[in-house]
């Protein structure tokens, strides 16, 4: 564990790329193999299960620290990290112990078999062998909640200068439906067994937010699509199976059961990139009654007729087996609408339509019509382009239609957590109904490091009343609020809920009274909800 | 009646007809230490510490003052005025005021363990204790002084090595200074930003020992110093007179906020140093401990929960607002004038 607190200290507590990379290249090229393996699965996303209640940990680290329970619960929302409350209040270890990160966790799983009286007392002779770093690691390890500042690029980047194997043929590696306890070091990265690979997806291709039109010259080479507001899927159909994986590389094959038809019509060694959208009438649905599904790991039979989904289809990966990633846009783009064209429309599976357009100016207008249209905004692929890996500048552009906004009123001010613990960062803001202020929706971004320093010791100086941690606040300030989508919410005061609020600007410039009124955003919803 | 009163311009003694660190101009304020958020301007008479007196004055300018050396009393109408070493920073005192044998003491900030350039924390015995409570929680426990000079002198030993400059946040009075005193100048030269260099003068000049610093100035070549150690206030650190130590510096920041994984990330240095020149949770509780009293009263920081705390460990003890501020990790105010 030392090793591994070591390693983790050293991409921690620094911000440059080069060293976290260093580091993780040498651990990488020292440490014992399954440790290894573990290091990719916890860098990767692949967290062991939470095998214990998190409530019955801070009750025994409470009562190891001397403090009382509610102490200790004061203390978790200001740290924002419970595995880190939980070992910065425990007193310093009595023993040591120097024992690899593969034993930790397999001790972990052990315990989870005991009863309550052996785990605690394994946990508590662990927390008491184990320095702070690896303390917090260990618990982090128990409560599954691991995440570290090193995205899977980083530290698969790490891993082909220790191994020397390519990075593009690593990242496809890593991807897909393994964990340590499936498979070993050996035959994920050493010695891959081509069976292990059915599942496997390739790495999304990701779009960077268009800076600037003039880079869609000619316009000829460009194909416009609209840029759906659903879940980024990729479908993978192979040996007669299919896996639906969610950007976030998260298996989710399960909550859409709908989509399992499609393996009967299209062939064997498909791979389509599309969007999972509620869809009706040949529609999208509002993205509230995809909400619905998403979470869901298995469906009641009204909700799929309540809210049925397809995959909008943007890009064909893989065909009959072959991977076709290499081939221009246009090309896979042709096969793909080959492989659609000839299917029932009973099928839950659609061609996201090309946006025909000559001009920018076109596309612009195109644009603008988005929020009608239930999409985002526009997407614009250059058809002479390869299907990359990761976010990549230059072939793929979206073009998102401007947020929503509406003036409101600060009401409430909540400190942030963690990395803003001493910042006021969360705030409940409001809009004119008559003469009251009913709150409608919190935001906590958008503001500058500065305005969170500001509106902090403003705040402090005109707490009106305090609830616990939240603090009610002379109704002073206009914010200008973005938000991307508005429906209807019964469980609101306000009876709305908004979609990604953030703060777009503090307007000093307006006294409350031009804050907009509750009237106004029932208009948004008559019209966009 | 009660020794001290808590009002709108604040602490006040009615017996003896003079505020301790008001935050509103009154006539007679003692102050206990030469923070900004502890001593302002604008008081008709003020009355501190022999030790913390150049430095207010420093950033007061022309003002009325008195001074007191440690341990000797007064009596200021019908109280009995004395100040005592908090060990916060060279100076800072706990202010003992008695009235008709009822003792209060009013301690402005400090901390328990010695930091080897303010004068150690005392604890006075009294019936009414006022604390801050910057780092009242369970959460926060300092590095032990060995382990935190071992860490920093590590870190800038690496860095030299490498050739970068080290850049470490620091307030201007007291944490600077008690850092400098950290160093294995064996490693390199220490600069020093403008604000920590004058009140390095003023300490300086009082007699208190320093190692030799350099202020960094417009001129400054980092080609010459590959192996320097600069030391400056955190705002300076976030400002644009930073990129003068080039692309490749290493920065740090040394506070009590240090102790959470969280804010040391949004802070995005490379280094956190965990010490603070207030007290940890343990230092809180064994300072209040110490004094035996009865009532305590809580200002600055997490008072709720501290007051809370307090309580079922039996004490009558009650939040106090007040405008002092604790450990800002982006106040400016402390950059002398
Ligand atoms: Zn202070
Ligand atoms: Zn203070």
């Amino acid at each position: 564990m030392k090793a591994f607190a070591a390693l983790f200290a050293a991409v921690d507590q620094t911000t440059r790329t080069k060293v976290k990379v260093q580091a993780l290249a040498e651990y990488f090229r020292t440490a014992p193999d399954d440790d290894k393996l573990w290091t990719i699965a916890l860098f990767s996303h692949r967290r062991p299960r939470r095998l214990i209640t998190t409530t019955i940990l801070r009750e025994w680290a409470a009562e190891q620290a001397g403090i009382p329970l509610w102490l200790f619960e004061e203390c978790y929302p200001i740290v924002g990290d419970l595995a880190e409350t939980i070992s910065l209040v425990l007193p310093p270890p009595t023993q040591t112990s120097d024992h690899s990160l593969t034993h930790w966790i397999t001790y972990i799983k052990a315990l989870s078999k005991e009863d309550d009286t052996a785990r605690k007392t394994g946990i508590l002779a662990a927390w008491d062998q184990l320095e702070p770093l690896e303390r917090f690691l260990f618990t982090k390890l128990l409560t599954g909640g691991f995440r570290v500042g090193v995205s899977q690029k980083l530290m698969t980047r790490a891993l082909a200068q220790a191994t020397d194997i390519d990075e593009a043929e690593l990242t496809h590696r890593l991807m897909g439906d393994w964990t340590p306890d499936t498979t070993s070091y050996h035959s994920l990265i050493e010695a891959p067994d081509p069976t292990a690979a059915l599942s496997r997806p390739y790495p999304f291709y990701l779009a960077y937010s268009l800076e600037d039109t003039a880079t869609l010259d000619p316009p000829s080479d460009w194909n416009a699509e609209r840029k759906w507001d659903g879940i980024r899927g990729q479908l993978i159909l192979r040996a007669a199976e299919h896996h639906l994986w969610s950007r976030g590389e998260e298996l989710i094959t399960d909550r859409f059961p709908e989509l399992a038809q499609l393996k009967d019509f299209l062939p064997d060694g498909t791979v389509i990139d599309g969007e999972v959208l509620a869809f009706a009438n040949e529609a999208p649905l509002p993205f509230a009654q995809l909400q619905k599904r998403i979470g869901r790991k298995t469906v009641p039979k009204k909700l799929l007729t309540e809210a049925p989904v397809i995959l909008m289809a943007y890009d064909l990966l893989e065909d009959r087996g072959e991977d076709i990633r290499a081939l221009p846009f246009a090309d896979r783009r042709a096969r793909l609408a080959d492989l659609i064209a000839p299917l029932p429309d009973t099928l839950p599976l659609r061609l996201s339509a090309s946006v025909p357009f000559k001009t920018t100016q076109d596309l612009a207008r195109e644009r603008d019509i988005s929020r009608d249209l239930g999409a985002e905004g526009l997407m614009l692929k250059n058809i002479h382009s390869p299907y990359l890996a990761g976010r990549k500048k230059g072939d793929w552009w979206k073009w998102k239609v401007d947020p929503l906004t509406i003036d409101a009123v600060m009401i409430y001010a909540q400190s942030g957590s963690g990395r803003r613990a001493n910042l006021f960062t969360d705030f409940t803001f409001a809009v004119h109904d008559g003469d009251a202020l009913v709150p409608f929706t919190k935001a906590y971004s958008g503001l500058t490091d500065a305005e969170f320093r500001e509106i902090t010791a403003w705040v402090k100086k005109n707490t009106l009343q305090r609830f616990g941690p939240v603090r009610q606040v002379t109704p002073h300030h206009v914010f200008e609020i973005a938000f991307e989508g508005i429906q209807a919410s019964p469980r609101h005061k306000s009876g709305v809920a908004l979609r990604f609020p953030r703060m777009l600007r503090w307007r000093k410039d307006k006294p409350t009274s031009e804050a907009n009124t509750l009237a106004d955003l029932k208009e948004m919803l008559a019209q966009y909800g | 009646m009660d020794v001290l009163t808590f009002t709108d311009r604040g602490i006040y003694c009615p017996a003896g007809d003079f505020y301790i660190d008001p935050w509103k101009p009154v006539e007679n304020a003692l102050i206990t230490h030469g923070h900004s958020d502890h001593s302002r301007w604008g008081m008709q008479r003020y009355l501190c510490s022999d030790i913390a007196a150049p430095v207010i004055k420093h950033r007061l300018g022309d003002i009325s003052i008195d001074t007191m050396p440690y341990a000797e009393s007064r009596q200021i109408g019908g109280a009995k005025v004395s100040f005592h070493p908090a060990g916060h920073v060279p100076g800072s005192a706990q202010i003992r005021v008695e009235v008709a044998g009822q003792v209060w003491v009013a301690s402005g900030d400090y901390k328990t363990t010695p930091d080897g350039l303010s004068t150690a924390f005392e604890p006075v015995k009294c019936h009414a204790f006022i604390t801050e409570s910057t780092f009242g929680l369970p959460v926060f426990t300092w590095t032990d002084p060995e382990t935190l000079s071992s860490q920093i002198n590590t870190w800038w030993a690496d860095n030299a090595a490498a050739g970068r400059i080290s850049l470490l946040g620091a307030y201007a009075l007291g944490k600077a200074q008690r850092l400098m005193k950290m160093l294995d100048t064996s490693i390199g030269p220490i600069f020093t930003h403008g604000a920590i260099e004058n009140t390095n003068a003023v300490l300086r000049a009082q007699g208190i020992n320093l190692p030799p610093t350099t202020q960094v100035t417009a001129g400054f070549d980092r080609k010459a110093h590959p192996n320097a150690l600069v030391i400056a206030t955190p705002s300076a650190m976030a400002g644009t007179w930073a990129r003068k130590f080039g692309p490749d510096h290493s920065n740090a920041f040394a506070s009590g906020w240090m102790a959470l994984r969280g804010v040391r990330r949004r802070r995005a240095a490379d280094r956190g140093f965990i010490v603070s020149d207030h007290a940890d949770w343990q230092g809180l509780n064994d300072a209040i401990a110490a004094t035996g009293a009865e009532k305590v009263f809580v200002t600055h920081g997490y008072t709720s929960q501290f007051t809370k705390y307090l309580r079922e460990q039996g004490y009558d003890a009650h939040v106090v607002s007040t405008e002092y501020e604790g450990e800002s990790m982006d106040q400016t105010e402390e950059a002398a004038p």
